[in-house]
């Protein structure tokens, strides 16, 4: 009978083991899940920067102004005193529009949604006009673009001081 | 002089009319179409028509892209599938009617072989010759590779792979969400429910187009019209911009297309009533409210008087109904394309402030 218990586990034994293994499991399956998490994130991101200083007012003339475009993938439009940094995304599915000058349009090379200068959507399925980003001035007068801050037309956000700026 | 009457008699809203009336009497004429003499007079006469169509420099830039060319196989393949399996129909909807077993049922028919080597031998043939075909073709048709990559700029026209230009076509008319989350999704669906839905025992293991008209024809109709025409036409007829060009139009990235839309709140209260939009969205949208729902729920009572009646006591309350939502969800992509195309109508609801147009 005693030599039987020395060579088994009792019940207290079996789950300690039983605590110790699984604990010891959900830690591998956690630094495992915790490593591939990890690895979905990029090392290095090529992405431009979320805010960029974009020179003086009087820089821009009236109108649209593709100068960071690439580079930020904003337009400027200046137009009765006001400037706006304008979002190059579609609305629809996110394609990038061609602003085409002669047309004096944007227009999306994916579904035809147009866009008049000022970003209000005129043609095709695009549901809403393009965001604009939060915009302001700092101390030596220069143009702060903060695209981490967008404003939709359809909530009404285009008053808001933040939105624009008077030059 | 010809060529522009293509031109204009292309653009989707004559091109898709003509397919559909094309469709339907096809399908009424099976005693025509599902016979040799027919298959081969449409095969030569779209031969003769497509060589006279390739001799034109414009219409063979646009046939000869890179990308374009698995469209012009599977126009052939999808062509030759669909009157063969009507033909094979046909024969056997003139047999039963004489009374007689479908081919597919005959003694000499239904003697079993052994799939090794019966079959095995005829798939791996198969691969082989597939394996052939796409190195062949990888050879002689080079990858449409571009530059790398610009998260701030895109291709003009930019368009999605072939099989998904069906796709593409049918966002044109619709949002986002609709178009590439719920359609796409009620078709994968659907198409996997057709086995749970479809109880009838008929056609099972035979052609046949009589006894399966409404099946066939619905079937059909989702997969010529709304899939296949529309990779057509987002293949060879949208250029830059994703304007509209006719097979035989230069696709100058200038062309201006006046295609203002408006959303049903605007055409109702600005236009018909003359007053401006209401400030509240749920009282702005009520049109937009009342066609959702009257289209989802109002036609029931109709369908089931002329329909209904006949299918619900043979498939049962629950399937007929979820055939009834899958019809009506097909239904929508062709009314809202004749909907954009005559009234320039952008959303039957628009409320962007939930990211909810219909």
């Amino acid at each position: 009978m005693s030599d039987e218990a020395k060579t088994s586990l009792n019940r207290r034994e079996f789950f300690s083991f039983l605590a110790v293994g699984w604990i010891t499991f959900g830690a591998a399956a956690a630094g495992m899940a915790s490593l591939v998490f990890r690895f979905l994130y990029p090392n290095v991101v090529f992405e431009p920067a979320m805010d960029f200083i974009a020179g003086f007012p009087d820089d821009y003339p009236d109108g649209v102004d593709e100068r960071w475009k690439n580079g930020f993938g904003v337009w400027i439009y200046k137009k009765d005193g006001r400037l706006v940094a304008m979002s190059n995304i579609c609305t629809h599915l996110g394609c990038i529009p061609t602003w085409l000058p002669a047309e004096s349009k944007f227009k999306c090379p994916c579904h035809g949604s147009g866009y008049y200068p000022n970003g209000i959507n005129f043609e095709g399925p695009a549901p809403r006009p393009l965001e604009r980003y939060k915009i302001s001035r700092n101390t030596e007068g220069k143009i702060i673009v903060d695209k981490t801050k967008v404003f939709r037309y359809e909530k009404g956000e285009w008053s808001n001081a933040d939105s624009y700026i008077e030059v | 002089m010809i060529k522009e009457a293509i031109n204009y008699l292309s653009s989707p809203v004559y091109s898709f009319t003509a397919f559909i009336v094309l469709f339907v009497i096809a399908l009424r004429r099976i005693d025509i179409v599902g016979t040799k003499k027919f298959g081969l007079g449409l095969l030569i006469g779209t031969l003769v028509i497509f060589g006279w169509m390739i001799s034109d420099p414009v219409f063979f830039t646009v046939i000869s892209l890179p990308d374009n060319i698995p469209i012009i196989i599977l126009n052939g393949l999808v062509f030759w599938s669909t009157w063969y399996s009507l033909y094979k129909g046909h024969q056997n909807d003139l047999r039963i009617a004489a009374g007689e077993p479908p081919i597919e049922g005959t003694p000499e028919n239904r003697e079993k072989v052994w799939a090794w080597p019966n079959l095995v031998y005829i798939e791996l043939l198969c691969g082989i010759l597939c394996t052939i075909f796409l190195i062949a073709w990888a050879i002689f048709f080079k990858a449409p590779l571009e530059e790398p990559a610009n998260p701030t700029w895109a291709p003009n026209p930019a368009k999605a792979p072939w099989y998904f230009l069906g796709l593409q076509e049918m966002l044109v008319y619709f949002d986002p969400w609709m178009a590439g989350v719920v359609l796409p999704g009620l078709i994968l669906v659907g198409l996997i429910a057709i086995p749970f839905i479809d109880v009838n025992p008929k056609g099972n293991g035979y052609y046949t187009f009589k006894e399966r008209k409404f099946a066939i024809t619905g079937f059909l109709f989702g997969w010529l019209a709304l899939w296949i025409f529309l990779i057509q036409v987002g293949t060879f007829l949208r250029g830059p911009n994703w304007t509209f060009y006719g097979p035989f139009e230069y696709w100058d990235a200038h062309k201006v297309v006046a295609e203002n839309n408006i959303n049903l709140s605007e055409i109702m209260w600005i236009k018909l009533f003359n007053v401006g939009l209401p400030k509240n969205i749920f009282v702005r949208e009520i049109f937009g409210l009342l066609a959702t729902f009257g289209y989802m729920f109002g036609l029931l009572p109709l369908i089931y008087k002329k329909w209904g009646k006949s299918y619900m006591p043979r498939m049962g309350a629950i399937r007929y109904y979820i055939m009834i939502f899958l019809i009506l969800g097909m239904m929508s992509l062709p009314i809202k394309m004749y909907l954009r195309w005559f009234f320039n109508l952008k959303y039957v609801l628009a409320m962007p402030e939930f990211e909810l147009n219909l």
